[in-house]
């Protein structure tokens, strides 16, 4: 009888335990289903306009990172540094992949863009971007609709995905690369990566 | 009924409002418009956690629901279109999560609780009749302690 009139008071204790994790925990960061399949294909134009579309089948046998940003998206420009410095390293090519960089609402009043003009301004947009602030991407792919955002379950930009040499999917960054990010989670990563 | 016609109403016009701005044509077939919605309301913005597809104005919702009517378009059905978004966002898209062991814990956990505290219930109740009768008042004790609770009113 003792023990029963101790069990509410366990209860509540287990309950606290679980909101005080639910309080620690970022709402916004969803674990991906994509995380340990085969990253989505998709073949797009890059952002030199003389160059092939580019398709991740390009990189099999490679450790690569893919990170999706667009120069409207203000947590993106306090990735950039970072990412420019983490290039700089040469561990692994960074992919980039420009996401709905021009937006229906930029379209002058009652003119909706032709799929060609959108291309040349989203490239002219990010050009000036990445030569203002430097260039940490081997490539970057243009995703204007948005539609392989949607395959690889982007919600918010910047996300950053590190791709193994099968082309698997092995770890998704929801928001931005911090150096914090890069010394935890994705160079032990990429090292196991590269060893395999 | 009538908060959930007015409810339908006032989700329907937020979508053409939203809708309007990507300038894709609404009601052009009103059975595809319908079931997008329908399944929209089922679905989570991802944004905006707390809006469903259909409600929401992010940015985000406005393209998945022109996702959504293209699939309706192209003949899938409910639950594939849904099984669609899943395996890109997780299950955190279904408003209403699916049943399945990993699950199980969401669905059934009140249950058990329930169960559990009926079950307890019980055994409290049952401990306290079997102490009850153990330590039955013989009727000498009875009346020995009616004398004393009422030693004026009964000479």
């Amino acid at each position: 009888m003792r023990k029963i009139i101790l069990l509410p008071l366990i209860l509540f204790v287990l309950l606290l335990g679980f909101l005080a994790i639910g309080l620690r925990r970022d709402p916004h960061e969803i674990p991906s289903p994509l995380v340990n399949r085969v990253a989505p294909p998709f073949s797009l134009s890059t952002l030199q306009p003389e160059q092939a579309l580019f398709s991740p089948e390009a990189m099999r046998g490679k450790v690569w990172m893919l990170n999706v940003w667009a120069t409207w998206c203000a947590a993106c420009q306090e990735e950039h540094p970072v990412l420019v410095s983490f290039a700089q390293e040469g561990l692994v090519p960074l992919v980039g992949l420009s996401y709905k960089e021009v937006q229906a609402a930029d379209a002058p009043e009652g003119k909706p863009f032709t799929p060609e003009a959108k291309l040349a301004l989203a490239r002219q947009r990010s050009l000036a971007w990445l030569r203002a602030k430097g260039d940490p991407y081997s490539l970057v792919a243009m995703d204007l609709d948005g539609r392989v955002g949607i395959d690889y379950g982007v919600y918010g930009v910047p996300e950053t995905y590190v791709i193994d040499k099968q082309g698997v999917i092995r770890y998704k960054q929801i928001g931005a690369v911090t150096p914090a990010v890069l010394a935890e989670k994705i160079r032990p990563l990429i090292q196991e990566l590269n060893r395999s | 009924m009538g908060a959930t016609a007015l409810l339908l109403a006032l989700l329907m016009s937020l979508a053409g409002f939203c809708l309007a701005k990507e300038a894709v044509e609404i009601g052009e077939e009103p059975w595809v418009e319908a079931r997008m919605l329908k399944l929209s309301e089922e679905l989570r913005c991802l944004v905006c956690q707390n809006e469903t597809l259909a409600s929401s104005r992010a940015e985000l919702a406005n393209d998945l629901r022109v996702e959504v009517r293209n699939l309706v378009k192209q003949g899938k059905t409910d639950p594939e279109i849904k099984d669609y978004l899943v395996a890109r966002y997780g299950d955190f898209v279904l408003y209403r999560p699916e049943v399945k062991p990993l699950t199980w814990l969401l669905w059934f956990g009140p249950f058990a609780v329930l169960l559990g505290a009926a079950g307890m219930g019980w055994l409290y109740l049952r401990a306290r009749k079997r102490h009850t009768a153990r330590n039955a008042l013989s009727a000498h004790d009875r009346a020995r302690a009616e004398q004393l609770l009422n030693p004026v009113d009964r000479p």
